[in-house]
């Protein structure tokens, strides 16, 4: 531990006079701004946030270059779902707790419901509608229909993303790696022995037409 | 209380190439700036809408601070916006610094482990959930703490280093960083600094609204870790109600120096017990001289429980915290 004392000279005061005194420099920002450009006062933001990202976006999306207008503070789940019609991405939880909104980001598994689109702008996007290949089913949708893989299977879609990842990063999983490699999707009906059987039925396909 | 969720805030967005760019925007923006990482502890406050930051600086860009390079001296240089994933895969850190692959891999899941950086994984806020759900507490600027009452629910909280705030630092790497005594290096438009990890965490004696000695202004670019012991021996291990996505409910990091068949030296890191990750000195200087058997791991967990104290929910983390220390020096590999 450091010295309390030399943290304290760190600390540059304390946080509730670094409040008031941020409440009085707003208000006579604010004022100031009132005064200067009256009945625009939108334009003060704007002055100092030169540097900032534009909101018209190229997202690369299964392969297609898409041109969106996104709200900054947007996340790429929303994005997907209300701007390019890519429903196939599911919103469970929103909070990075539930797996249905996994999608791939230059190959690697990510929720699309905790990074913002701004934050893929430039890398290569895949949904599960970006899969199939000229009308031939992924050997992992093929396995799920093989399989019956899923009872309401509103998980699916972010557990056939997380596997399709997985097979890239390995392609012959045990069972044990397999489940580990998947734990970052939840499924609610509790159907984890056929999502696995599921998984590994896919590993066995993607071989063989490798 | 009623509270909107899951609309996140407008902000203006801002993608720095650099760490110089970074950090000049974090100066110009203060308090009203906020450091965007992975985003794995940020997106909850955002939608919670409790933090509510002007400007949100995404260092997804700053490709200068990830990745990992051989350090001097033999040791290692891992740049703080490098995943956890990324991390816990590196050849050299798993075969030299295994302490710190296990921590890495622990975390959460693959598909935060991914995104998650090690900067963000050491620097994340407590996970109090009175304090996230935006309750006035003292952390939070206020003058209570919820989580001490009679009635609160504490099960996750601390059982030492507490001081009016009893929450704890919910991080997996953290451990095992102090206890391979990594330098942290901080940089501001002031400078570069370093410290040490068992500096790098404070404890709400010293400051009540922060984890880490880091202001606003100041980030977190890169860990650099000295070599390892000679034949050191190590041990990670972190119990939680899940085996996957769940915060630790105590994690125990190791690094124990072994010859002749006593102990050297040794390095025992215990967290989720305390607002920081704790050292055990009192452990260490008791086993030094000792082999490493059961029966000293015995008396050592017993050593590590010396001061703590438990709130009304979380008397299971002394037990916790007893058996761990034990295995960490019995088990140690």
């Amino acid at each position: 531990m450091l010295q309390p004392e030399v943290i304290q000279s760190r600390r540059g005061g304390f946080t509730r006079r670094k409040f008031i005194k941020g409440v009085i420099a707003a208000g006579a920002t604010a004022s100031a701004a009132g005064y200067l450009f009256r009945g625009s006062g939108v334009l003060t933001p704007m002055l100092s946030a030169q540097d900032a990202v534009e909101r018209l976006i190229t997202l690369n999306v299964n392969g297609q270059q898409r041109r969106v207008d996104v709200p900054k503070h947007e996340t790429l789940a929303m994005t997907l779902r209300y701007q390019l019609g890519l429903t196939g991405t599911k919103l469970g939880c929103d909070r990075a707790e539930c797996g249905a909104c996994t999608v791939l980001l230059d190959g690697v598994t990510h929720y699309g419901c905790s990074i913002l689109t701004h934050s893929v702008a430039g890398r290569e996007v895949t949904t599960i509608e970006g899969l199939e290949q000229d009308g031939e089913l992924h050997p992992v949708q093929q396995a799920v229909i093989d399989e019956g893989g899923f009872q309401c299977a509103f998980c699916a879609p972010g557990f056939v993303m997380s596997m399709v990842g997985m097979l890239d990063r390995n392609p012959a999983p045990t069972r044990e790696e397999a489940a580990v490699l998947l734990s970052g999707n939840l499924c609610r009906c509790g159907d984890y022995d056929k999502i696995l059987n599921t998984a590994m039925r896919a590993a066995e396909l993607s071989r063989s037409r490798a | 209380m009623a509270v909107i969720r899951d609309m996140i805030p407008p902000f203006e967005l801002y993608q720095p190439a650099g760490v110089d760019d970074a950090v000049r925007l974090m100066d110009e923006h203060g308090s009203e700036g906020w450091v965007l990482a992975g985003g794995l502890d940020t997106f909850d406050w955002f939608k919670d809408r409790i933090k509510r930051p002007a400007a949100v600086i995404d260092l997804g860009g700053v490709e200068e601070i990830r990745g990992i390079a051989g350090g001097t001296d033999g040791g290692l240089d891992i740049g703080a916006m490098t995943s956890l994933t990324d991390v816990a895969e590196h050849a050299d850190v798993q075969s030299r610094y295994p302490l710190l692959a296990d921590a890495a891999g622990l975390v959460a899941t693959p598909q935060i482990r991914n995104q998650g950086t090690l900067g963000g994984n050491i620097v994340q806020d407590t996970r109090c959930w009175y304090y996230r759900s935006g309750w006035p507490c003292y952390r939070a600027g206020g003058n209570i703490c919820y989580a001490a009452t009679r009635r609160s629910m504490n099960r996750e909280h601390c059982i030492v280093g507490a001081d009016r705030c009893v929450a704890v630092n919910p991080s997996d790497t953290a451990p095992a960083l102090v206890a391979l005594d990594a330098e942290m290096v901080v940089v501001s438009t002031s400078g570069e600094r370093t410290y040490p990890a068992a500096d790098f965490f404070i404890g709400p004696d010293i400051d009540i609204e922060r984890m880490t000695v880091l202001e606003p202004g100041d980030l977190l670019t890169r860990i650099v870790l000295p070599a390892p012991w000679d034949g050191a021996r190590w041990y990670f291990e972190k119990i939680r109600d899940r085996k996957s996505w769940d915060f630790s409910l105590v994690s125990v990091a190791s690094m124990i120096s072994v010859q002749g068949g006593v102990i050297q030296d040794a390095r025992i890191v215990v967290n989720s017990i305390a607002p920081y990750p704790v050292r055990m000195g009192a452990v260490e200087a008791a086993i030094r001289g000792r082999e490493p058997s059961d029966e000293t791991g015995r008396m050592a967990g017993e050593i590590a429980v010396e001061d703590a104290r438990a709130l009304r929910h979380n008397d299971y983390k002394i037990a916790l915290t007893r058996n761990l220390v034990r295995r960490s020096i019995r088990d140690a590999a």
